[in-house]
């Protein structure tokens, strides 16, 4: 190993001398152009324009979603078109359609912390059916405040979001097993945990001896999804950075990779790149469950919230949980091993056999591969090499099946075409570099605009990959698109993988940060997608579902709106006894029951976002008016030819006044409204 | 006989008649239903939002509580069936022409209904209407395809219909069946 590292040691400076020579280059040529544009791609299609070309009116075939790092939300987008189809709030507030501002949505983002409003969003995993993705839900993790949120893919809508108590950093995270029996969370940022639900307040000193990690097993209900946190593996205090489940053999394991095992407390960039291995640590999650359920979890105090979305009443609640159970390696032989792994691992990626374990290590020179079968043959062997706080450490050798030799400078992550064939990505050579699982040879390398972080094919990380296309995920943008100033959009590019060679397709901008993606063939998304809810199934409370029964009420200083839209007017649209100092929620129903037609609301003067209300659906604004006088409100998404005309007005009057509480729309009737009639 | 009268059963299987909207943007079309006995259409809402585009040009809401057709016609049809049956057991010959014709004219008068109920709902516009276009009147068409404004209105008889047709076509044969049999009853007499 050392050998190895004095020859990285001795790569580094002409890779980077190569690296400013490359820049050179492409930075002439760019001044040839006439300062236009960035450096073509090298490998790029002779066909790129057709392939990734789909007419107008034409569906993609692939669904991707892109994780958004830190705008807290999920970008959805087609491939192989790279058209931005939706962008998801998870755990941050969206103006756009008032998740996380209006009354029903601003439970999902409370959290033992209160209300947050924002979180860093970075991996994506499908929910899964026989290690396949099956297109019905979405799990992401947030990193900064631990939760995990699950998106229902019917309706594009996060629908549970749970914190993770006792982590740091739920980094990671979340990693499905192959029927969702468990979504699995990490810690990264390993702790002093108090033991009662809270991080105890010890000197940072103290990090050998009072840090702890933890993994989370939080169980999926196979009908409805919801999430419920099972059990907690409490696991010495390194950093845990990304994990990854087994498949066909080792479908009962997941792997974890691990950094900071040397349990620096400070300026970990060097205190946690001493150790010349790290490990990748590997968890029975059977045996786990098992272990739990058999009487060998502790239980302690706890204080994290689980909030979920009801889809009849449009309302998220939250529970607060007191509890968590948890177990103790060094009390469940068999269930833990540590694996050693070079310096500072980033991707733990297993082959869609189930057989390699492929660990990036962002730091090293080479890309080892592990085996299962002989990671199993050495359990029976015992061929460890000592412990870590009672879990058993491999020997390398006896679990090492090879080394990808030179595949690049600082892999990152590794995923794979179902070919045989493996992609790497490169942060600090960037490109992506193709070698083979047979004889661990690199078999072509793409350069990429610049520096990767993750890299995506479709189902690339199930048993069965659709490897025709990959999409990486770049950290650096610069020169790719006309400059925006100083701020960028990242870029992604899109990869032909269908043949020997990688061909470049594509390059399109990305919201935010994607950290990782997941893809899907479109049609098993598609299908399921909701088009409006139904009117007769929405039990909102506050919910109107006829124009007849609009009403304004006032209790203390509380004004009740129960209010309508459909195309073209809101129902009342004429206020009249709001005082100031009151607090006025409207809850409108949108009475449409068509396909996109949702109505907006928004009130001049609140310190709110608007509210977008979907067909079927009700969603309430709260507004407290500071000053009287006449506020106008109007429907906010250009609804139809008289959508300028959806308008109304609130009156004000000073606090103790007698204007009486009123309220009307178009009398004479001017129109003959079109009144709901469902049925 | 039996099966002219059995035939007229589509009419509570299926609709009468069609009507197809299409717009640009409505590229999935939408469809009214016209049956013996309701109203319904391509979706769950489709009167809905029949109502909703037509109130920009001040057309009345259409709702099936406004046709008292639509509760008498269940029992006409019923009426045909039951004596279709009587006809077909009594076998009285002119019986059978006589509920044929009386059938044919039940379908004149109930195409000649639903053609003034177009009339009505395409000129009696509310005078206060958004969109008002001077000289403009929308009467769907009651047969085949018409432009109005943004909507290509199509017009169709659909299965329903059939059943009416069937029966009349039944019966027309069992008459000139029951013809043959006499003319052999007299030859063989």
């Amino acid at each position: 190993m050392e050998t190895l590292i004095n020859k990285f040691r001795k790569m580094a400076p002409k890779a980077a001398l190569l690296m400013a020579v490359t820049a050179g280059a492409a930075l002439q040529s760019c001044n040839k152009m006439g300062g236009e544009g960035a450096a073509t791609a090298e490998g790029l299609d002779t066909d790129a324009a057709s392939k990734v070309y789909v007419a107008p009116g034409k569906h993609d075939e692939l669904y991707s979603f892109l994780s958004g790092g830190f705008n807290g939300q999920v970008s959805v987008y087609g491939i192989p078109s790279g058209r931005l189809l939706k962008i998801i709030p998870v755990f941050s507030q969206f103006p756009e359609n008032g998740y996380g501002y209006n009354e029903e949505t601003k439970a999902m983002l409370n959290t033992s912390h209160g209300f947050i409003p924002w979180d860093d969003l970075h991996h994506p995993k499908l929910s899964r059916t026989d290690g396949m993705a099956d297109g019905r839900w979405l799990f992401v993790n947030g990193n900064n405040t631990p939760r995990v949120a699950r998106v229902d893919l019917k309706t594009f809508e996060t629908v549970e979001i749970m914190e993770i108590p006792n982590s740091a950093g739920n980094h990671c995270s979340p990693y499905p097993t192959n029927n969702n029996e468990y979504v699995i969370a990490g810690t990264r940022f390993s702790v002093p945990l108090d033991m009662e639900g809270k991080t105890a307040d010890v000197s940072m000193n103290e990090y050998k001896d009072k840090f702890k990690g933890s993994i989370s097993f939080v169980k999926v209900d196979k009908e409805t999804g919801d999430m419920e946190l099972d059990f907690q593996v409490l696991v010495p205090g390194f950093d845990y950075d990304l994990a990854n489940g087994g498949k066909g053999p080792s479908t009962d394991w997941v792997f974890f990779t691990t950094y900071n095992t040397e349990r620096s407390n400070t300026l970990k960039e060097l205190g946690a790149s001493q150790n010349d291995k790290d490990y990748l640590a590997a968890i029975n999650w059977k045996l786990a469950a098992k272990y739990a359920a058999e009487g060998k979890a502790h239980e302690m105090p706890a204080n994290y919230y689980h909030n979920k979305m009801d889809h009849g009443t449009f309302q998220a609640k939250s529970t607060i949980k007191k509890k968590v159970r948890y177990l103790l390696p060094e009390e469940c032989p068999g269930m833990m091993y540590l694996i050693p792994a070079p310096k500072s691992p980033h991707g733990i990626d297993v082959d869609p056999t189930g057989e390699y374990m492929v660990v990036n290590g962002k730091l090293a020179s080479s890309l080892p591969v592990f085996s299962f079968s002989k990671m199993q043959q050495a359990i029976k062997d015992k061929a460890f090499d000592g412990e870590v706080s009672g879990i058993p450490v491999f020997k390398y050798d006896a679990v090492l099946q090879g080394e990808v030799k030179e595949p690049g400078l600082g892999p990152l992550h590794t995923e794979f075409d179902g070919k045989g064939n493996a992609y790497s990505t490169m942060f600090v050579s960037s490109e992506v570099v193709k070698w083979s699982l047979k004889d661990l040879q690199v078999k072509d390398r793409i350069p990429v605009y610049y520096s990767p972080g993750h890299l995506m094919i479709p189902g690339g990380d199930t048993e069965k990959p659709y490897g025709k296309y990959l999409v990486v995920m770049n950290k650096i943008t610069k020169d790719r698109f006309l400059p925006t100033g100083p701020e960028l959009m990242h870029s992604a590019q899109l990869i032909d993988i269908s043949g020997d060679k990688m061909k470049m397709l594509l390059d399109f901008p990305t919201v935010a940060e994607p950290h990782y993606a997941q893809g899907i063939k479109a049609d098993l998304v598609a299908a399921n997608s909701a088009k409006f809810y139904k009117l007769d199934e929405n039990k909102h409370p506050q919910a109107v579902k006829n124009e007849k029964d609009v009403n304004v009420t006032r209790k203390g200083n509380v004004v009740t709106v129960k209010m309508t839209a459909i195309r073209s007017h809101l129902t009342p649209d004429n206020i009249e006894g709001v005082q100031v100092g009151d607090t006025v929620y409207f809850h409108v129903t949108n009475l449409e029951q068509d396909w996109d037609v949702p109505h907006g609301f928004a009130v001049m003067g609140a310190n709110n976002a608007e509210t977008l209300i979907m067909p079927g659906a009700t969603q309430t604004l709260k507004w407290v008016p500071k000053q009287e006088g006449v506020f106008p409100f109007y429907c906010t998404d250009f609804c139809s030819a008289l959508h300028q005309e959806m308008q109304g007005y609130v009156r004000v009057s000073p606090k103790g006044s007698k204007v009486p509480v009123k309220f009307s729309t178009g009398e004479p009737k001017p129109v003959p409204p079109a009144t709901a009639s469902v049925n | 006989m039996i099966m002219a009268a059995l035939s007229l059963g589509l009419l509570f299987l299926f609709p009468m008649w069609k009507i197809y909207l299409k717009a640009p943007q409505y590229p999935e079309g939408l469809e009214m239903h016209i049956w013996v006995n309701k109203i319904s259409g391509s979706s769950e809402s489709v009167l809905q939002n029949f109502n909703i585009l037509n109130h920009y040009i001040g057309m009345e809401p259409i709702h099936a509580e406004s046709f008292a057709e639509l509760r008498i016609m269940p029992y006409i049809v019923i009426f045909f069936m039951i004596t279709g049956v009587i006809v077909a057991l009594v076998g009285i010959r002119k019986l059978i022409l006589a509920w044929a014709l009386l059938l044919m004219v039940g379908g004149a008068v109930g195409i000649t209904d639903f053609y003034l109920w177009l009339v009505r709902f395409g000129t009696h516009l509310n005078p206060n209407a958004p969109i008002k276009i001077p000289g403009m009147t929308y009467i769907p068409p009651l047969l085949g395809s018409k432009e109005l404004l943004n909507f290509d209105a199509l017009s169709l008889p659909s299965t329903g219909s059939l059943g009416i047709l069937l029966a009349v076509v039944f019966s027309g044969l069992a008459f000139y069946v029951s013809r043959k049999k006499k003319i052999s009853q007299k030859v063989t007499a």
